[in-house]
């Protein structure tokens, strides 16, 4: 492998890395605050990436907008959905044991890709990138690297940033982290948890939905790409240990760059490795990479 | 203890099962014993969880691995020119099946909680992708069973009714060890470890290698479903090792009711015959293609509303039609913190 | 400190540290525990008392020091390891199992010393030894009359009763006792006192608790604890009048 291929694929890991991130933040952000495990997440995900195949003539012929319009009107969709979600359904899941939450959620997964059979069909899709980001960066002296990539990398790190800003220097993060640490407390002081649960919930679905309406054009858009990216999260959290953000980003960054250069050195066995490089880190830190802190 | 009649009852309900099981074929036609075949296997798959969950409290989100592993083994253990013999083939895949299940609990069995959930679903990937990228497993198109299993020169398992009857041995041989195992103390350490893991620790049980045991056998019998399954298919595909079926073997023992080993009998029908409901072309037309959504809304209304399952709905029943409490029954799951 | 009298020493803590992070929860503490004594530990919440009795039992490791056991050095075993070795841990949180019968409690806390898992065939209720251990401890707890009750039913006074009985049906020589006066009425409180007598002759007991007169009625040796450091361990009439103890936790008493 030459220096311009090796730096390509750093470029790809970095970029699958930090969108596995994204994704996986928002699972652990309603499980370390509202402690309800959603199989659903992933389903977010999968309607994020139909939604911008999908909304891309509507939204051009009534606005007239391009791809950042689709964004844009994705995400209030997000929010929306997230909103009326968490009333309907995950409001009741609080209580519950995590048996049953995890059942329940897949049952939602059930209903979900019932949902977009029927709306949108089980077709696989590509999505254009809009033209200001669809050309390329030179690299070296005979590789170019797709700006759009840089983009959605750009996009996941923003977003990142962003929630780590909410959380630890505003007054919403503050209430969020009291209301995971003790929710009668945050009751009696007069703030409404159940607001609180709402708001925190949308913005996982929207983080989600968003990260699968940027990655669209990247990854194309499939029926099981829910699940796929569901799993990965889930070995994200599990190598990454319990409730570390730092933790989560280290091992989104690891599987990223396990994926894609396995891919390309070992493209058979590319899809076990992710799973073999889990069990090895149990075998040596059971409780995952950090522990929550 | 003042459980006897209950007990009795229990017993009385769970033979009368077997012999309608035994007895069925002279009444249904062959699409029925068919069907019936296939609810067996799902039914010895479910008492496999049924121990790891129902009994042990640790809920695992892989089964279908070791399904899987079973039907793969039997069928890549088989000689292509010769049928194999069940005696030795089908403790081959139970083993088979029970190895995985050994190295994959003793990785996951550090974990707790969630964490173990999500551990298990993962290690069930790890063999789905094995099967389905690797040549090992033949790839997306699956592989043949050439030729079924016999034994010596009396089964045949090529014709259907042998087959059938060979699942109901096997059934009832899996509720009765299970049945057995768990009144022994071995299978009150696991009912302890379900209660309070803490508890039995400070009592002076070493309580890792109780969950690994459980685990490894849970395992094998999950390996012995999956070889009956392949026998009776003839033909394993990476789908039997989807976490679809990991889903679909927890929603049977939830529906039929946990802590109890009937209900994962219970459950494998009903969810077999809600499978075929939502299939069903005649009650839903061009819609039943989208049966996915008729069983995923009810498995949300089922967790939601029966909390015990099938086999708690008497119990259910009779609370609203007395008014409020009785005292509770021993064994149940309705009493919780201290 | 003192001398003990000649009692054997079943176990003793030297020196045990435990550190989280930058906070030192225990701070260099040596405890020694007499067959034939009841050693109280008493202290403020956040002295350290629950890290102490964690350490002691296994479920914790230290960052320093030793634990010995029935004299041998058990610092690196792990918590179930102690159990068999003969230590009883009771916890201040109810930790029986509701859905059992109380002799069922009893008895899979007997099973612990009888284990044999590999008899799959052989039903539990018929094993001997554990059945009359659990017996055994019911009685002695003062619950024979309710062993078919389900545990979860059972009044509160009852249910730390029943705590005792579990770490008794072990035949533990030495029991860790966690606040098991916690949430009792007079009544109670005086049963249980009785039955601590009567356990003093045959074990070595660790008590913590917070109910001072029980405390100064039962023990034969106070330890105070304040911030993680022992700040006197003396006879509870040496307590009573130790300056540092008054001005540091009984306060104006």
């Amino acid at each position: 492998m030459d220096l311009a291929t090796f730096l390509i694929q750093c470029l790809n890991s970095l970029q699958y890395g930090l969108l596995l991130f994204l994704v996986a933040s928002g699972l652990t952000l309603i499980f370390g605050i509202m402690g309800v495990i959603n199989l659903a997440h992933g389903s977010f995900y999968m309607i994020g990436a139909y939604m911008a195949f999908a909304l891309a003539p509507v939204v051009a012929t009534t606005f007239g907008g391009g791809f950042f319009a689709v964004l844009l009107v994705g995400t209030v969709l997000a929010v929306l959905l997230g909103y009326v979600l968490e009333w309907a359904f995950f409001s009741f899941l609080y209580e519950r044991e995590h048996l049953q939450q995890v059942l329940m959620t897949y049952g939602l997964i059930l209903v979900f890709e019932e949902l977009r059979s029927l709306l949108v069909g089980d077709d696989v899709h590509g999505v254009q990138p809009p033209d200001i980001l669809a050309g390329t960066l030179p690299l070296g002296e005979l590789m170019t690297y797709p700006v759009y990539r840089l983009f959605v990398s750009g996009v996941c790190l923003a977003l990142a940033l962003g929630m780590w800003f909410v959380f630890t220097r505003t007054r919403l993060g503050m209430m969020i982290r009291a209301g995971s640490a003790n929710r009668e407390m945050v009751q009696s002081l007069g703030i409404d948890i159940q607001f609180l649960y709402r708001v925190v919930f949308a913005a996982g679905v929207a983080i989600a939905v968003l990260a699968g309406m940027v990655a669209a054009p990247v990854s194309s858009v499939y029926p099981g790409m829910g699940s796929t990216v569901l799993i990965i999260c889930f070995v994200v959290v599990v190598i990454g240990g319990i409730g570390s953000i730092r933790g989560a980003l280290l091992a989104a960054l690891l599987i990223g760059a396990v994926d894609t250069f396995g891919k390309v050195l070992v493209p058979q066995a590319a899809g076990v490795l992710v799973y073999v490089l889990m069990a090895l880190i149990l075998l040596w830190k059971p409780d995952g990479l950090f522990k929550a802190g | 203890m003042t459980m006897n009649t209950i007990d009795r009852s229990k017993a009385a309900f769970v033979a009368a099962c077997f012999a309608a099981l035994a007895l069925l074929p002279w009444l249904a036609g062959s699409y029925g014993v068919d069907l019936v075949t296939k609810i067996m296997v799902y039914a010895v798959f479910a008492l496999s969880l049924e121990l790891l969950v129902g009994a042990t409290g640790l809920v695992c989100f892989g089964q279908a691995a070791f399904f899987g592993i079973g039907a793969y083994a039997a069928v890549l253990l088989s000689p292509a020119s010769e049928a194999a013999s069940l005696l030795w083939l089908l403790p081959a895949c139970i083993v088979a099946a029970a190895l995985y299940a050994l190295a994959v609990g003793a990785l996951s069995l550090r974990t707790k909680g969630v964490y173990f959930i999500m551990v298990t679903l993962a290690f069930a990937q790890m063999a789905y992708y094995v099967v389905h990228d690797t040549p090992l497993g033949g790839g997306t198109d699956g592989i043949y069973l050439t030729m079924k299993p016999v034994l010596g020169t009396w089964l045949d398992l090529d014709g259907a009714l042998s087959l059938y009857y060979l699942t109901l041995v096997c059934l009832v041989a899996v509720f009765a060890f299970l049945a057995v195992l768990l009144r022994s103390r071995f299978g009150r350490a696991l009912a302890g470890i379900r209660v309070n893991e803490q508890r039995m620790r400070a009592t002076g049980f070493s309580t890792y290698p109780y969950k690994l045991a459980a685990f490894t056998l849970s395992g094998g019998i999950a390996g012995l479903a999956g070889f009956l399954f392949a026998v009776k298919d003839g033909f394993v595909n990476p789908e039997l090792m989807s976490w679809h079926l990991s889903g679909a073997v927890l929603i049977m023992i939830i529906l039929g009711g946990l802590g109890h080993l009937r209900g994962a009998l219970i459950g494998a029908f009903a969810f077999a015959l809600l499978q075929e409901f939502f299939k069903s072309e005649a009650i839903f037309g061009a819609f039943a293609r989208h049966w996915h959504l008729g069983l995923g809304l009810t498995i949300i209304a089922s967790v939601a509303l029966l909390p015990r399952g099938l086999v708690g709905l008497p119990g259910q029943w009779r609370e609203r039609l007395v008014g409020r409490s009785r005292p509770v029954a021993v064994g149940t799951e309705a009493l919780n913190e201290a | 400190m003192k001398p003990e009298t000649n009692a054997p020493v079943l176990l003793r803590g030297r020196d045990i540290t435990r550190r989280w992070g930058g906070l030192v929860a225990v701070d260099r503490v040596s405890i020694e525990l007499t067959r034939g004594s009841v050693h109280a530990v008493i202290g403020t919440n956040g002295a350290g008392k629950s890290t102490l009795i964690n350490i002691l039992s296994g479920e914790i490791p230290p960052s320093g020091g030793s634990v010995e056991l029935l004299g041998q050095d058990v610092t690196r075993w792990a918590q179930p390891r102690r159990a068999r070795a003969g230590l009883g841990r009771s916890y201040q949180r109810n930790t029986i199992y509701p859905s059992f019968t109380v002799f069922e409690n009893c008895r899979l806390a007997a099973q612990a010393r009888a284990q044999k898992p590999w008899r799959w065939w052989s039903d539990a209720q018929r094993c001997e030894a554990s059945t009359a251990a659990a017996r055994d401890a019911a009685a002695r707890a003062g619950l024979d009359e309710l062993l078919e009750r389900p545990a979860g039913l059972l009044s509160h006074g009852q249910k730390r009763q029943l705590e005792i009985a579990m770490c008794l049906a072990t035949a533990p020589e030495v029991l860790l006792l966690d606040e098991p006066l916690a949430g009792m009425g007079a009544e109670e409180t005086e049963r249980m006192l009785a039955l601590l007598d009567q356990l003093r002759a045959d074990h070595a007991i660790l008590l913590v608790e917070h109910d001072m007169d029980a405390v100064f009625r039962i023990a034969d040796r106070i330890t105070v604890m304040v911030n993680g450091s022992v700040i006197a361990s003396d006879v509870p009439a040496a307590i009573r009048t130790h300056p540092q103890v008054l001005t540091a936790y009984l306060g104006d008493h």
